[in-house]
């Protein structure tokens, strides 16, 4: 038996470690099954699901950049009624918290996704409003505290399940979002979601992804993101799930000591699927190594000395 | 079931200019691989290049427990390999996709590679050898200088054809010219292909046109190479029914009747 204690409470959401999968990074999680027990996770954050199946855009959906990559999946996905057919049966046979990523194209969308969703084997719900690679809905809910605000009170009216707001980065304040977020009821807040940006073939002399723009993941926005947590964590007093960039146990460190609760592996587990188990791993050594008894010591512990 | 698994690097050679044959001891991968299945390759320690390298099985040798990468340098990822050298380790993702189908009560078959596309072909070429249906080959290349391992072709195949795009080597021209003429003249029950885009939509139509059966292989831009992320989407039709799939798992071989090809 361990001496350290890596369990954590994300507004509700009971996580045996602090160490989940990003959405839309990770499939439904069973499709990393021959790479690690989904049960050793902290929780699996599955792909974004809409109300209604979703073709996702024009191939190409990637590009890769200095220490990042550039994504516009444009949310492919079966729909929710598939999803919960189909996959959450599968799911419920793995013991860890799976948590639905919804995005819904009005907010009223928002509240019957909610609602459709909250079924034995969801855990919790991540609101998505802040997709940049969709044209209705998506970021432009997550730019606007008032947007935000309705949306985040519309999902909380229609679920008994925690609910986690996911926000964006592409805003000049990411705390007046935060804030609308968690006066709206939000139990929780998952930062960063993507940053919109592109790149150009400069011998077709066009833009590479299909849909000219997408949402830029990876180690290259780390600091960004660690800076985000960092202002929100002192700008609300709900739970945050850092992310953005982890791909080490050194990273996730930084998150946690930004004040994120919890974190999420995303790009990370492109280059190694079994990053998540590796970072669980490294926080039990490093708590041990340091005499920490309970990673929750370490939430915000770089605040201390500022 | 694929694996994540520390390879050993026991040979890396230049095949052509800029275009190295590797070869790695890897027992897991060797024992479960098809042909027309690929390996995702961690091609450095750092983030710059970030993602894996999808790179098709070349040789699969189970007995032995090695494979065989055939691959072209383009850029940081396949230069940091290119670097590598016998003796280190090596971390893949594999076997993984869809490789190419051998049907049941499979007829005379012809497989057609163009490039750097021909790579997949020789491990179908030893399989259709190995029961007894050897294949004729057509391969294409630009030049007499970007031949590849050809002698290893001829050795399994029934028949090969080679092409160049300047004549300096085999039939000056595609490769789809050879095709024409062999589907025309010869009791052929199915197409295997490998090569760009449009030498792919060309061979599905000559194909097509004779009524054949003919299996694609595709390339595109992966980061997971696991069906995670969703990024290499490849739109295909089944049942009348339009969709994106992920050439890392439904591919990369396909029925050429599914996919739908850019315009």
């Amino acid at each position: 038996m361990s001496k350290v204690s890596l369990a954590v409470n994300v507004g509700g959401l009971k996580l045996k470690n602090p160490v989940l999968t990003a959405s839309g990074t990770f499939g439904f999680g069973l499709e990393l099954l021959p790479y690690l027990e989904l049960n050793q996770l902290g929780g699996v954050v599955v792909k974004g699901t809409t109300l209604q199946p979703r073709q996702g855009n024009p191939p190409p959906r990637l590009v890769e950049t200095p220490a990042g990559l550039l994504n516009a999946i444009g949310l492919q996905n079966p729909g929710a009624d598939y999803f919960l057919a189909e996959i959450l049966p599968e799911l419920r046979r793995h013991q860890t918290n799976f948590i639905v990523n919804i995005s819904g194209n009005t907010v009223e969308e928002y509240g019957i996704l909610a609602a459709k969703l909250s079924v034995p084997g969801v855990a919790a719900l991540e609101v998505n409003i802040s997709c940049p690679n969709v044209k209705a809905g998506g970021m432009v809910f997550g730019t606007d505290p008032a947007l935000v605000a309705q949306v985040t009170r519309q999902v909380k009216s229609n679920t008994h399940l925690p609910v986690i707001v996911k926000l964006s980065p592409n805003v000049t304040d990411i705390t007046a979002i935060a804030r609308a977020a968690a006066e709206s009821g939000a139990d929780a807040l998952s930062l960063i979601n993507t940053l919109l940006g592109m790149a150009i073939d400069i011998y077709k002399r066009k833009p590479v992804l299909g849909s000219v723009t997408g949402g830029l993941s990876g180690p290259a926005v780390k600091p960004v993101a660690v800076r985000m947590v960092w202002q929100v964590a002192q700008a609300v007093k709900i739970p945050i799930i850092g992310m953005g960039g982890i791909v080490t146990v050194e990273d996730a460190l930084e998150f946690i000591l930004a004040g994120a609760t919890a974190v999420a592996v995303g790009t990370g587990n492109f280059l190694n699927p079994r990053a998540t188990i590796e970072i669980i791993q490294g926080l039990e050594k490093y708590c041990l190594d340091n005499g920490i008894a309970d990673i929750s010591e370490l939430v915000g512990a770089a605040h201390i000395s500022c | 079931m694929a694996n994540q698994v520390l390879g050993k690097i026991i040979g890396q050679e230049e095949a052509a200019p800029g275009i190295y044959f590797m070869e790695i001891l890897a027992p897991e991968i060797a024992a479960q691989a098809k042909p027309g299945q690929f390996v995702h390759v961690k091609c450095g320690s750092t983030y710059a290049p970030l993602l894996r390298r999808p790179i098709s099985l070349h040789s699969i040798e189970p007995q032995v427990g090695k494979i065989g990468l055939l691959y072209q340098i383009k850029g940081q990822g396949t230069k940091l390999l290119a670097g590598m050298r016998s003796g280190q380790a090596i971390d893949l993702l594999g076997p993984l996709g869809n490789g190419f189908q051998l049907p049941a009560g499979l007829g005379k078959a012809l497989v057609i590679g163009g490039g750097m596309g021909v790579a997949p072909l020789l491990p179908l070429l030893q399989a259709l050898q190995a029961i007894g249906k050897p294949a004729t080959a057509i391969l294409g290349f630009n030049d007499s200088s970007s031949l590849l391992r050809v002698q290893e072709y001829a050795s399994c195949a029934e028949k090969l054809l080679l092409t160049t795009v300047d004549g300096s080597a085999g039939e000056k021209g595609l490769a789809t010219a050879p095709l024409e003429r062999e589907l025309q003249t010869a009791e052929y029950s199915i197409v295997f292909a490998c090569g760009p885009e449009p030498m792919l939509r060309a061979v599905t139509a000559i194909a097509d046109s004779q009524g054949i059966e003919c299996q694609v292989s595709l390339e595109a831009y992966m980061a997971c190479g696991i069906g995670a992320c969703l990024g290499c989407a490849c739109r295909t039709r089944e049942e009348g029914q339009e969709r994106y799939t992920r050439v890392c798992c439904e591919g990369p071989v396909y029925d050429s009747k599914a996919v739908i090809w850019n315009e």
